[in-house]
């Protein structure tokens, strides 16, 4: 039934060639950005891997809440499974993080499938869907945090090598590798969203968003492209949790299934653009730098905020206004409304 | 059309079919779980009735205070329709009024409550005059967000001022009571009372008086409520500072027990959440019910998983819950 509408209705899906506008500034975006490394110095290279993580969490959660309408509460699970999978198998049996991280993609996309199955099963939609996501991350973290098997509250240390090691994932400190490395993953989940948004399945799962009952009576088969996009989400939230791992070399429950970093997930593309392909990546750009901004506020104050010297809180109270002031003013983020005002002329 | 469907609570829950007496089986299979937790827990302590009783009396006592939290948590739902995540901001905030009002002037940690109160009722006006009421009506994601963004603001703030040191609050000597053989501190047992008689006089207030009234008309039917002359901005505005003020309020009563930390209220916020879909979105006295149940389902998840963090029984009684009965314990049917 679906088939032949999808085959009779003219789509001008057939007739986009590969490269449209999206695949060429992701071509010049990546083209750009490689010989960043070579121009910053250390602590600036640090702020852009910073972007690229948050990229990679940003468009894990626009993918699955943003075009799939599925508001998740709980990302953290993703990304925690993924920095988890590639410690546990390089810390206790060698194995390369490159296979840690198609396990943890595995592991993480199974996680969302059971756990959207379950909600969908029982029918729990909006703000219920979203409370039950965070109650599934934050069991995880409460299990794993007390659970020896996995080091419990400890958490892993990435064990360090001599030199660099492409296949250990892992590279002298500063070493402009890591942000080609991080480039590379980015520039891959940015080019899976584009081509997944392109997709059948992509325009199945928006349209599921917009009206799930018309989607549905149309022949489309709800669920399975619901629990597909959760799973292609997940996926991506693992790769972000296990390059994360490898870069800082440290990960433990808070860090990787923490509320706050469910929370970095949503105010990412929150502030970029929900629903757009470059609203993650331009949420990064703006957000990640915020940190090491106000650290350096904080670290050497000008005169009028000396009273500021040597306290922690700022960098996300600073997040905070802005994601009110983005709800407030730009409710559709920055990349959103510059969108909506070009196409609009 | 399909926004305004999706914030009403019935659209987004259907409950699950099934064709057996509806009101009294929910409660029949909690008295049954309750029994086997209870059986299973008797097992565990090898038969030690008085690890039970403390666990009854430290649960119940607690379970009163997040059924005060959840109580402000509910109210903000039934009429706003939107989930507070800034809650247990609002009982840290509460706290921290607490900890400055006593350690400062010296009062005493229960007399500031006419300090947090009215405190945290100007604060709910002016953030719902000022911030949420401009994003009524759009999507619930964006309420949530807005209420996330200022949870993060206020317990960053509280950061930046006091930093993440613990802080306490002294009480003159805590006498300790004796209930079947357990053991209750004094400052738990008023911190139990207070909840519950602030809980008590919020009930009444929308029961019996016109401005509660005009709560319950906005509650049901906003358009209705607007058509005989509600202002309904107002009521939203005066539903959010109470709904504020309860956790406030909590958080000054359980000032004495706690270490004060900017994350203090998180473990409210958490327990909140479990206790509002507990009772039933929007209804009040679920929320001290759920409370109570909530309480006892942390100290028994402590005792069957005792090496765990006690919140995995409540998440636990929480997913069990969002799956079987979406609609809570005491609402019958849909």
């Amino acid at each position: 039934m679906s088939e032949t509408l999808v085959q009779t209705v003219p789509s001008p899906l057939r007739k986009r060639r590969f490269f449209d506008s999206n695949i060429i500034a992701l071509i010049v975006l990546v083209v750009l950005a490689f010989p960043l490394p070579l121009l910053l110095d250390q602590g600036q290279e640090a702020v852009a891997i910073r972007v690229l993580i948050f990229a990679m969490l940003g468009m894990s959660w626009n993918i699955m809440s943003g075009f799939g309408g599925m508001f998740s509460f709980g990302h953290a699970a993703y990304f925690g499974i993924g920095g988890y999978s590639s410690s546990i198998l390089l810390v206790n049996f060698g194995i390369s993080p490159w296979i840690g991280m198609v396990v943890g993609m595995g592991v993480a996309a199974l996680y969302g499938v059971i756990v959207g199955w379950l909600c969908f099963r029982y029918k729990l939609r909006g703000t219920y869907f979203a409370l039950a996501t965070f109650a599934f991350a934050e069991m995880l973290r409460i299990i794993v945090q007390s659970a020896d098997v996995v080091n419990s509250s400890v958490g892993y240390n990435v064990p360090l090598i001599q030199g660099s090691s492409w296949w250990l994932m892992q590279f002298p400190a500063g070493s402009p590798n890591y942000f080609w490395l991080g480039l590379g993953l980015m520039a891959a989940c940015l080019l899976v969203t584009i081509l997944f948004v392109r997709s059948k399945a992509g325009r199945f799962t928006v349209a599921i968003r917009e009206d799930e009952t018309a989607a549905s009576s149309l022949g489309v088969p709800v669920l399975r492209y619901k629990l597909t996009t959760i799973a292609l989400s997940g996926a991506i939230g693992a790769v972000a949790g296990v390059f994360y791992t490898q870069y800082y070399l440290f990960i433990d429950p808070e860090l990787g299934f923490g509320a706050y970093r469910s929370i970095e997930a949503i105010l990412i593309p929150v502030v970029g653009g929900i629903g757009t392909i470059w609203g993650p990546i331009v949420g990064s750009v703006l957000l990640a730098p915020l940190n090491d901004i106000t650290a350096a506020i904080l670290r050497n104050p000008p005169p009028f905020l000396d009273f500021l010297e040597g306290r922690t809180g700022l960098d996300v109270m600073l997040y905070a206004i802005l994601i009110i002031v983005v709800i407030l003013f730009l409710p559709k983020g920055v990349f959103g409304t510059i969108k909506e005002k070009v196409t609009k002329r | 059309m399909s926004a305004t469907q999706a914030l009403s609570p019935a659209a987004e829950v259907e409950a699950p079919r099934r064709g057996i007496p509806p009101n009294l089986r929910p409660i029949l299979v909690t008295i049954a779980i309750a029994a086997v937790v209870f059986f299973l827990a008797f097992l565990r302590t090898d038969g030690s009735g008085l690890i039970l009783t403390q666990a009854l009396v430290t649960g119940l006592l607690a379970g009163g205070v997040y059924g005060l939290v959840a109580l402000g948590l509910t109210l903000i739902f039934g009429v706003l329709h939107i989930i507070n995540f800034a809650t247990g901001a609002f009982v840290t905030l509460g706290m921290y009024v607490t900890y400055v009002m006593s350690s400062n002037f010296g009062w005493n940690p229960y007399l500031t409550l006419i300090v947090s109160v009215p405190s945290l009722l100007l604060l709910g006006i002016a953030i719902q005059k000022f911030i949420i009421n401009r994003a009524m009506g759009e999507s619930h994601a964006n309420t949530l967000l807005l209420t996330l963004g200022i949870g993060l603001l206020i317990e960053n703030t509280l950061l930046l001022i006091f930093s993440g040191n613990p802080q306490s609050v002294r009480t003159s000597q805590d006498r300790v009571f004796n209930i079947f053989g357990a053991v209750a501190t004094q400052s738990r047992l008023i911190a139990f009372i207070g909840a519950m008689v602030l809980a008590l006089a919020l009930f009444i207030m929308l029961q019996r008086t016109p401005i509660g009234t005009a709560i319950r008309a906005v509650a049901s039917n906003p358009t209705g409520a607007k058509l005989v002359g509600i202002n309904t901005k107002r009521i939203y505005i005066i539903t959010f500072a109470l709904g504020i003020a309860c956790a406030g309020a909590a958080g000054t009563m359980v000032s004495p027990i706690v270490s004060i930390t900017p994350v203090a209220g998180e473990v409210f916020n958490i327990t909140a959440f479990v206790i509002v879909v507990l009772g039933g979105l929007g209804k009040v006295l679920g929320a001290v019910f759920g409370g109570l149940i909530v309480g006892l389902a942390e100290q028994f998840g402590g005792i069957l998983f005792p090496d765990q963090s006690n919140l995995l029984g409540v998440f636990i009684v929480f997913v069990l819950i969002l799956f079987l009965r979406p609609q809570g314990l005491f609402s019958s049917g849909s």
